[in-house]
């Protein structure tokens, strides 16, 4: 290396550097602050707006079940509920399969069938072969990932062409000899909690099985030789030992998943049914917050539209708390890893 | 240092792209000026003669390359919304503005029905292709207090069709919509039960059933669920092929919803002064019974006489030659009374 070149590179920074430098943290910090007003300026104007509708109906909407502008009637209990129910029911059969999913792209299960044909065809010394297995399964969560780019009202329109009609059968089935169930007590009649139910763990599948994994992941070599070092078997070790101590990681995914299916609005306006109706019933038509608003803004008056805001706050109330719980949650698990590393 | 020069190049790169965008912005905005240098007419409202409409704007466009009309098809609640504020040239609406609504312009306001449909009702019950309803079955059947197929009420003016012991699902509007206020209105009309239960109105709660968001929501739901009815327009049912219902009118006679019914309904109506008749039940023997007329909302007097000229001349190409898309498109031409009458009252718009 020559000398100049040492003095190209050892120069002290430029005063346009160290502007641009200046410059550029100012604009991160700016648009981090800008984040936080944006949410705090959400959550004042639609309070402001719908300040008139809380003012005038008190909690009266929250036990309320009717919803009728006409007679200025806005109960938004129905919509409450299906909102949870469907996103709890939602979220269970999600978290089955993304967890399934998590647990098999993590714990090498791919590699291990793989690896033996590998080995078998005798390519285990080929760079390109031996690294396959790890290829498959980033190809593999990848794909999963994109079902997260799939636009919400294709999901919906899926719904109802596929998903309703390959539901309708077991669910009359279910109806028919296990009614006294309340989950089975009525007939599906096209659109309902189960179907939309079933497209919401779909929706946050990509959410609990990537996050899941990432914890599965983090859990410290350390551990996971000595649990194998006791003489726990495969399942023993993922079951007893890694799924615990990814359990905090674990749990934040499905609560981010919750806020997800909380929010979510186009496919279940298409596939809950829109009706005011509160049931245990999977197989009844239902309503949610989020798909009461979509459905009644375009054409609502002054006063509807402080009720809607009304409902929008209940909505944003509930979905910021499920949100912060898990993302505080998330926090815990990453500290709770670090003393093990 | 690296770093620190990849930084700089990083945002000078930013700045660039920064100054670049804003730049183009400026020079897109500039040709929006130019551009508007022509006559462009902004229209908000209902979606069900949105079709007929945009055909109009487009053919018109074609004829008068300098003016240009859009129109959005937001909805009728919309359209009267964004009209009153004054954010549109005109506006467009389904259910006629109220006199409150109308107290609430202080440019005036003139409506203008500029055609007119019918309001079907669409099933979806296997192996029926013809299906009679009385006034009691489809009262009844909205009310849901007939929930199966082979109900006796049914049956009664069905001799002889194989109807079958399947549940009936009402599938209706779950969006605002001035379908629903014409349906809703009729089914006032002819039932006390519904007049002091549901009523009338843009959005109604249904005592049964789901609802779909849209024509297109309703349709898909109809069209997967087995023992479906719900009501669309006669212009979506007719483009999707859906089966129509065969409803008996004021007089006891069943018809078939189709051009000639529905011109026979609105023959029945004089228009008032005000162009502004609401049909919720025509007592033509011959007339279809859910028809309504849609209304254009323009103002009295607007700021620019160029605007209020250039409307004028849109609204009288949709009045004479517009006017024969209308078959084609599932809308009921207006009768030729109804055409002098619109066009005299365009008079009051300067």
């Amino acid at each position: 290396m020559t000398s100049g070149a040492i003095r190209e590179v050892s120069r002290p920074p430029t005063g346009l550097e160290i502007a641009s430098d200046r410059i550029f943290r100012q604009l991160s910090l700016a648009g981090a602050a800008f984040t936080l007003v944006l949410v705090v300026w959400i959550v004042v104007s639609i309070a402001r707006v719908a300040a008139p509708a809380v003012h005038t109906y008190g909690f009266a909407p929250l036990v309320s079940t009717t919803w009728d502008a006409n007679r200025a009637e806005f109960g938004i209990l129905p919509a409450i509920w299906g909102t949870l129910y469907s996103s709890i029911l939602g979220l269970i059969i999600g978290t089955v399969f993304g967890l399934a999913i998590a647990i098999f792209l993590s714990e090498g299960f791919l590699a291990l069938g793989l690896d033996a044909v590998i080995t078998a065809m005798g390519l285990s010394d080929n760079p390109f072969w031996a690294s396959m297995p790890v290829r498959i399964q980033d190809l593999l969560q990848i794909i999963i990932e994109l079902l997260a780019a799939i636009p919400s009202v294709v999901y919906g329109l899926w719904g109802i062409f596929v998903i309703i009609p390959l539901v309708r059968p077991p669910a009359d089935w279910l109806h028919s000899h296990l009614g006294w169930i309340p989950f089975f007590s009525t007939t599906l009649s096209g659109p309902g909690m189960l179907p939309a139910a079933l497209v919401l763990a779909i929706m946050v599948l990509p959410t609990i099985s990537a996050i899941s994994r990432d914890a599965l992941v983090a859990v410290p070599p350390k551990m996971r030789e000595a649990a194998f070092g006791i003489g726990a078997t495969r399942w023993e070790a993922i079951l007893a030992i890694f799924v615990p101590t990814a359990a905090t990681g674990i749990f934040g995914a499905i609560i981010l998943g919750f806020g997800r299916a909380l929010g979510e609005t186009m496919a279940l306006a298409m596939l809950a049914g829109n009706a005011n109706v509160m049931s245990w019933s999977m197989f009844s038509p239902a309503n949610t917050l989020a798909a009461l608003l979509a459905n009644h803004f375009p054409e609502a008056d002054q006063v509807e539209v402080g009720a809607l805001m009304y409902a929008a706050l209940v909505l944003l109330a509930i979905t910021l708390m499920v949100n912060v719980v898990g993302t505080v949650i998330l926090q815990r698990a990453d500290s709770q890893l670090k003393g093990l590393r | 240092m690296i770093v620190a020069r990849r930084n700089s190049i990083l945002f000078s790169a930013l700045a660039g792209f920064l100054l670049f965008s804003l730049a183009s912005n400026h020079l897109l905005s500039l040709e929006d000026r130019t551009a508007s240098a022509a006559m462009t007419l902004q229209g908000t409202g209902a979606t069900f003669p949105a079709p007929l409409y945009q055909r109009w704007f487009k053919e018109y466009n074609q004829m008068h390359p300098d003016v240009q009309i859009n129109y959005q098809a937001l909805g009728s609640g919309a359209g009267i919304k964004q009209f009153q504020q004054g954010l549109v040239d005109f506006g467009a609406s389904d259910a006629a503005m109220t006199d409150e609504e109308i107290a609430a312009v202080k440019n005036g306001v003139v409506l203008l029905p500029m055609t007119a449909g019918s309001i079907v009702l669409t099933y979806n019950v296997p192996g029926l292709s013809e299906l009679k309803l009385s006034r009691d079955a489809y009262v009844g059947i909205f009310l849901g207090k007939i929930t199966k197929w082979n109900d006796p009420v049914i049956a009664k003016a069905n001799p002889g069709a194989a109807l079958p012991d399947t549940a009936i699902t009402v599938v209706s509007r779950s969006d605002g919509s001035g379908t629903t206020f014409v349906f809703t209105s009729h089914l006032s009309a002819i039932s006390a039960d519904w007049k002091n239960g549901p009523g009338a109105g843009k959005a109604v709660t249904f005592p049964a059933g789901v609802a779909g968001k849209g024509n297109p929501g309703v349709t898909a739901l109809i069209k997967q669920t087995p023992g479906a009815i719900g009501y669309v327009e006669y212009g979506y049912a007719k483009q999707t092929g859906m089966p129509m219902a065969t409803l008996e009118n004021k007089s006891g006679q069943f018809i078939k919803p189709d051009l000639a019914s529905g011109q026979k309904a609105l023959a029945g109506v004089a228009l008032p002064a005000n162009l502004r008749a609401w049909i919720t039940d025509p007592a033509e023997a011959d007339a279809y019974p859910i028809v309504t007329y849609t209304w254009l909302l323009c103002y009295k007097k607007y700021s620019d006489p160029k605007t209020a000229e250039t409307l004028k001349s849109v609204i009288k190409y949709g009045l004479s030659q517009g006017q024969s898309f209308s078959a084609d498109l599932g809308y009921i031409p207006l009768p030729a009374a109804t055409v002098d009458q619109v066009t005299k009252a365009l008079d009051q718009i300067s």
